[in-house]
Order: C-alpha cells, then structure tokens, then sequence
C-alpha cells in the first residue's frame, strides 16, 4: 500500500533517483504548457491568457480526486501523507509577498527554472532574485521567526478546519475549477489579443 | 498533442487542460511514490544555504535558520528537491528542445526595455524568495501540493498568493501589457 517508499516497498535508496525522474517529468509539463514564458504567466492577472489558471486549478483537481479514489480503492494510505502545516499568519503575509514577486517578475519558482534551462537570461536574474530574498529571509530571521513559527495550527485538512467531509470537499472545489475556467474564457474574449 | 505548425510558430503549447491533466496526474503520482509532492524553491534555498556555510561557516551554524539545514557529513544539497530542481532543468531543456525554444533571449513586452525587465525580474525573485520562506513553501510546494491532499494552509497560501497578486496586477500592468 501506498505511499510506496515511506512504506519500504520501493528502498529509500531510489529516493533521489526517483526525485530527478519526476523532477524531469516536472519540467517537460511545465514547459510545454508555456509555463517558461514570463508573459504567458503574467496572463492570468490581465486575462489575456488564463493558462495558469487552468493548468493550475485542473492539476489540483485531478490529483485531489485521484488521491482521494486511490485511498478509497485501497491502494494509498491518505492519512500518511505530508500535509503543508497552518502557521496562519505567515502563510498569509508569505502569499502576499510571493504574490507581489509573482506579478513583478513574472514567474514563480519552479517556472523560472523551467525558463532557465531554456536560456531566459530574466529568468537567470529571477532566479538570482530568489536567492537573495531566502538570504535576507535566513539573515533577518530573529526578526521574522515569530511569524514563521507562530501562529501553528497544525498540519490540517479543510476536513478540520470546516468540519466538511473531504469528498464534499473535493466535490464543490472541482465546481468551482469548472466555474472558473469558463468565465475565464468569456473573460479572454472581452480582453483585446496581446501577441507575445 | 504538438502542433504541426511548431516549426513556424514557437509558441505553440500543449492544451492548458491536457498540461493540467498530465500535471495532476504527476503530483497524484508522487504523492503515492513518497508520501510528499513537489517543490521548487526548497532547492534554491538548499543552494543559498550550501553557498553560505561554504563561505562562512560560523556564520551559518550560529544562524538559527541556515543551522537547522545543516547537518553533519552531509551537504545542504543533498536533498530531495534538489535532485527534483535538476530534473526540472533537464525536463524543460527537453521540451524546449524539441519545440525550438531554445536560445539566449530577454523576454518582455516591447513597450519597455530590457533593462526594465531584468531590474524587475531581480526585484520578483527577491519579494517571491522572501515570501516563500515565511510561507514554507511556493506555488508548488505550499499551494499545488497543499491543495492536493485539501490542506488548509495550502488553500489560504494559494489565495494570498492568486489574490495579491491580482491586487498589485495595475501597479504593474506597463510591464506587461
């Protein structure tokens, strides 16, 4: 049963090979999806191109059913697998900032490196830019730790947080993907073209 | 899926859906091979970490978050994400190759400079980097692999993120459009 590897079905040894083989399937999805272009990306937020917004959202959804139909079938153990821990607060203000970042330079992290391994020279300095920013994060960490360890929740769910049942869950959020995707398209039509 | 017409127009992409589609497939897959998803800014902050305790070594292990990276006989670097962050390079040298996309080149609108650009590249890596670290986490990381297994810091993550990033969008939009 799954999660393969923290179960010792696959040995750990396969760990870091298995990360560049995944991390490679990573990189061609992103890539050809046009995720190495800044402006494409910056699309999503003048709706001249809801790629990200679609790539995105279906991602979510297909993973999140298909996780939850696997651990129903029996072949993955849901409980056992990671979940992003609630600090409240420092995942709010973090998304703020990173949101900023996302608009200003047109990328995210793992875009830019899609961008990079294609020879985007700006997304070699956004890169860079990352860099520096965990270097200011790690140096003015006295000052910042009362956000990144504060306000702990815990690892939870939307089950514990809204007392919803997960299957509800994964139910409305994929209507509401739906929903999404197509006043995207009557969005994109109002927006004049923008060639890039 | 690849257009026919890839030779002449460069930016012919795969369908957003069936990118998505083989996305979802590939988080779902990794959650059931090693129990966590993927991740990208983990390896740039592996690297800063690796670069930092190369040149100062004191300074690292006295700071409270460089040292809680740092182990003994064992390089920052050797972690999952980094591995991933190399095959993320090597997948998207792969597909660029095969379509043509491939070459050293400054991309941004042909309303401001390059020079506009770059400075404005540095400034998003510097904000998204920063704001990654107080958020444990990125787009993929926090947001994409959090919403997979419906965590709630994942979702409130994706919204900060989605959400400033429409509200800062008209201080920005001559970069753009």
């Amino acid at each position: 049963m799954g999660p393969l590897i923290p179960n010792g079905v696959i040995p750990i040894e396969w760990d870091s090979i298995i990360a560049i083989l995944i991390g490679i399937v990573f990189g061609f999805v992103l890539e050809a999806s046009g995720f190495s272009s800044s402006r494409k990306l910056a699309g999503v937020f003048y709706g001249y191109d809801f790629a990200v917004l679609k790539v995105f959202f279906t991602a979510a959804v297909v993973s999140l059913i298909g996780l939850y139909y696997m651990d129903y079938l029996g072949y993955l153990d849901i409980t056992q697998l990671y979940v992003h821990p609630l600090y409240l607060w420092g995942a709010i203000i973090g998304g703020i900032i990173m949101g900023a970042g996302f608009v200003a330079g047109g990328f995210c992290p793992g875009t830019s490196l899609c961008a990079v391994a294609i020879g985007k020279i700006d997304a070699f300095v956004y890169v860079g830019g990352i860099m520096v920013g965990v270097f200011i994060f790690s140096e003015l960490f006295p000052i910042l730790e009362p956000i990144y360890d504060g306000y702990f929740y815990g690892n939870i769910t939307l089950q514990d947080s809204l007392g919803i049942n997960p299957y509800w869950a994964v139910f409305i959020f994929s209507i509401i993907a739906i929903v999404a995707f197509v006043i995207s398209d009557i969005v994109r039509k109002k927006q004049k073209k923008i060639f890039y | 899926m690849k257009n026919d017409k890839k030779q002449k127009n460069r930016h012919v992409y795969w369908n957003p859906y069936f990118g998505g589609f083989i996305f979802g497939i590939l988080i779902l897959f990794t959650f059931y091979l090693t129990g966590r998803g993927l991740g990208a800014s983990g390896a740039m902050k592996s690297s800063v970490v690796s670069i930092v305790e190369t040149v100062a070594p004191t300074h690292a292990q006295n700071n409270a978050y460089y040292s809680k990276f740092i182990e003994k006989d064992k390089s920052p670097l050797d972690t999952w994400l980094v591995f991933e962050a190399l095959g993320v390079l090597i997948g998207g040298f792969i597909s660029g190759g095969l379509s043509g996309r491939i070459g050293w080149r400054i991309q941004h609108s042909p309303k401001i400079t390059s020079k506009r650009r770059l400075a404005f590249a540095l400034g998003g890596g510097v904000l998204f980097g920063l704001g990654a670290q107080i958020a444990r986490g990125c787009t993929s990381g926090a947001a994409l692999s959090g919403m997979a297994v419906l965590s709630t810091g994942g979702f409130i993550t994706m919204l900060a993120i989605f959400g400033s990033a429409y509200a800062f969008a008209y201080f920005f939009r001559k970069n753009w459009i």
